[in-house]
């Protein structure tokens, strides 16, 4: 009889019920953009660099807290070991905001079809990110060598903005993607000669005698912007999220660059969670330009720089495809200034600026 | 009827194999089309045409920037790596496996540090191993070899451990040299049950290439996935995995075969062991 009933079951409604629940459970975390619904918690993905620390000491401090409480709302602040997969998972729809540069939140969320909006332009690279040759002291020397760098990222970029800086292609040297994980092990290996990557991995490096910065972000100043963005339509929705998130950032930067005691242990303690110390965090700070009063980042955005640097970006991904494989034109993809302007497509605008949030804090209203 | 004893039919096996495959093809077009119904531009869950298109692109098409035709490149690349990694473990394996098995002094020596050196997880020390042997072709393969070999000495080792002793016993009566022993008794006995754990390691040497290429390299199935994943194409990345997964199970099959018809008598022995 047992086995009479299991055979029924088998066959029965009862098999096509648990396929069905068993595919609903599979399909539905994978579309849960899908149901858009009144939200009151938030989730931000943040990677470590050090113009993104403020996001993990503010969480530690209560800061974040303080000001989701003010509007009434969670958010919650998730650290990601892993910077491409931060990205990848916001675009997906894991998370509403993300700490990232211009140059990815063009390439993956806004040509992915995720509308980006960016909020808080926390700072730019200025020294940042470097060309590091070794035992060669000259940016030319670098023509014809190896060059390891994280294919596609801001490295890469920069690479290509020095090369047209002495009137080299990137033809006239041989890419070799290289994890930026493996960078600093790899600087020590015979066969790696020159490098592009980021801090804190460049003071790793520079710490060889053989090392040569011969090109550095601070020659390109404003172009490797690290910005907090957020989903625009969560955004439209939820202004206050946006606003919060504002008043979190400018409360915690105030600390950063603060004299006092506070601001000192502030520098310490993100220093020491970004695995120096703090004289190592202070002289990454030294090589980013923070803009820690928001009437700064405000007038920055609504500069007329930010405008001619996104259109170098979008011609650097273009060029390399990563507009997308069919994409006819560097146009393909609209990027929205804060005056309202559009690059490229009106009618696909997938990545905006906007200094609304950093406006209202400038003002006082949050 | 006891459930171990109920057969499906023939016609109804076939079916049965291909259902889950099929399931997971449903589940994967039903999540594709919610996401792209709410953004047409997703690229978690591309929709099978713009994986169709990117087949074209990466395997059918010659890529303008570099002359070559990516998939074929990279393929060619992952498999030459794994090709020698193979050919390196397998010997060693072979040589160590049977000196640890047979005789009593590299057991002696070995057999405890081959055992313990197995557990080492050879991905975490990575930074020690691109000191020793630089970043290019040589780290791969040492990556892989270091990752396959402990496990396949340990089960040569064994294996030969567990032929019978009157077997031994018997071939010296007849006057066999430790080498004629060696080369007449143990290895025939021990190959067709390193093919068995070679197919286990299949599994394994690909994790370790795909790890290795997602470090530094040029071309190479690893290294194009974790290229591509740096824009999220998951029309890109999805491909090669089934490309992959195609390469690994063809291994295994060619294995088997092999050993069906190199060692027609293994079957059996299998069966009454």
């Amino acid at each position: 009889m047992k086995t009479g009933y299991l055979r029924q079951m088998l066959r029965g409604p009862a098999m096509a019920v648990l396929m069905a629940g068993l595919g609903a459970a599979i399909v539905l975390p994978l579309s849960s953009a899908a149901f858009a619904a009144p939200k009151k918690e938030f989730k931000l993905a943040w990677t470590i660099y050090v113009g993104w620390m403020p996001w993990q000491y503010a969480a530690e401090t209560g800061i974040v807290k303080k000001w989701a409480d003010k509007y009434g709302i969670k958010i919650d602040v998730v650290q990601v070991n892993d910077y491409v997969e931060s990205i990848n998972q916001y675009t997906a729809g894991g998370f509403d905001a993300l700490t990232v540069t211009n140059m990815d939140a063009l390439s993956t969320p806004a040509v992915g079809g995720v509308d980006t909006t960016a909020l808080i332009v926390g700072d730019f690279s200025n020294g940042n990110d470097a060309v590091i040759l070794k035992n060669k002291g000259k940016l030319a020397d670098i023509k014809g060598q190896k060059v390891n760098l994280v294919e596609f990222s801001v490295s890469h970029y920069l690479l290509a903005r020095a090369l047209s800086s002495v009137g080299m292609k990137e033809k006239d040297v041989k890419v070799v993607n290289t994890s930026d994980a493996d960078m600093a092990g790899a600087w020590k290996t015979k066969d790696v000669t020159s490098v592009v990557t980021w801090n804190p991995i460049v003071e790793e490096v520079m710490i060889d005698k053989a090392a040569r910065k011969v090109f550095d972000s601070s020659q390109i100043p404003g172009e490797i912007i690290d910005l907090t963005v957020a989903n625009t339509e969560t955004l439209k929705d939820n202004p206050d999220f946006g606003k919060a998130l504002a008043g979190i950032w400018y409360e915690t930067l105030a600390l950063v660059v603060s004299q006092s005691p506070e601001g000192k242990a502030a520098r310490e303690a993100m220093g020491k969670a970004s695995g120096t110390d703090l004289a190592g965090f202070e002289a990454q700070l030294a090589a980013t330009k923070l803009f820690d009063q928001p009437a700064a980042a405000s007038a920055f955005t609504k500069g007329a720089e930010i405008g001619a640097t996104m259109d170098k970006v979008r011609r650097f991904l273009f060029e390399h495809k990563l507009l997308g494989n069919d994409a006819k034109s560097v146009d393909v993809v609209g990027i929205e200034l804060a005056d309202g302007k559009v690059l490229g497509d009106k009618k696909n605008v997938k990545f905006r600026f906007t200094d609304t949030y950093m406006s209202a804090a400038a003002a006082g209203k949050l | 009827m006891r459930m171990i004893n109920r057969h499906p039919p023939k016609g109804l096996v076939l079916l049965l194999a291909l259902l889950p495959f099929f399931l997971v093809f449903l589940t994967y077009v039903t999540a594709s089309a919610i996401r792209l119904a709410d953004n047409p531009a997703d690229k978690l869950l591309p929709a099978l045409s713009s994986i169709a298109d990117a087949i074209d692109r990466m395997a059918f098409t010659v890529n303008a920037r570099t002359d070559d035709i990516l998939m074929l490149v990279d393929t060619l690349a992952s498999l030459e790596r794994l090709a020698i990694s193979l050919a390196i473990s397998i010997t060693l394996a072979i040589v160590a496996g049977l000196a640890i098995g047979l005789l009593p002094y590299p057991r002696a020596l070995f057999s405890t540090f081959v055992d313990t050196f197995s557990m080492v997880p050879p991905l975490a020390v990575l930074p020690i191993l691109f000191i020793t042997v630089g970043l290019g072709e040589a780290a791969k393969i040492t990556l892989i070899t270091i990752g396959i070999t402990p496990p396949l000495i340990r089960d040569v080792a064994m294996r030969t451990a567990d032929i019978p002793r009157q077997q031994l016993v018997k071939a010296q009566t007849l006057g066999a040299s430790t080498w004629t022993l060696t080369l007449r008794v143990v290895l025939p006995q021990v190959l067709p049950r390193l093919i068995d754990s070679l197919r286990l390691q299949i599994g394994p040497a690909w994790l370790f290439l795909i790890a290795a290429e997602a470090i530094a390299a040029e071309a190479g199935l690893g290294y194009r996935i974790f290229l591509v994943r740096r824009y999220l194409a998951m029309d890109v990345i999805l491909p090669y995995v089934a490309w992959i997964t195609l390469l690994a199970f063809m291994m295994d099959f060619g294995l088997r075969i092999l050993q069906r018809r190199a060692f027609p008598w293994f079957a059996d022995a299998r069966a009454s062991a």
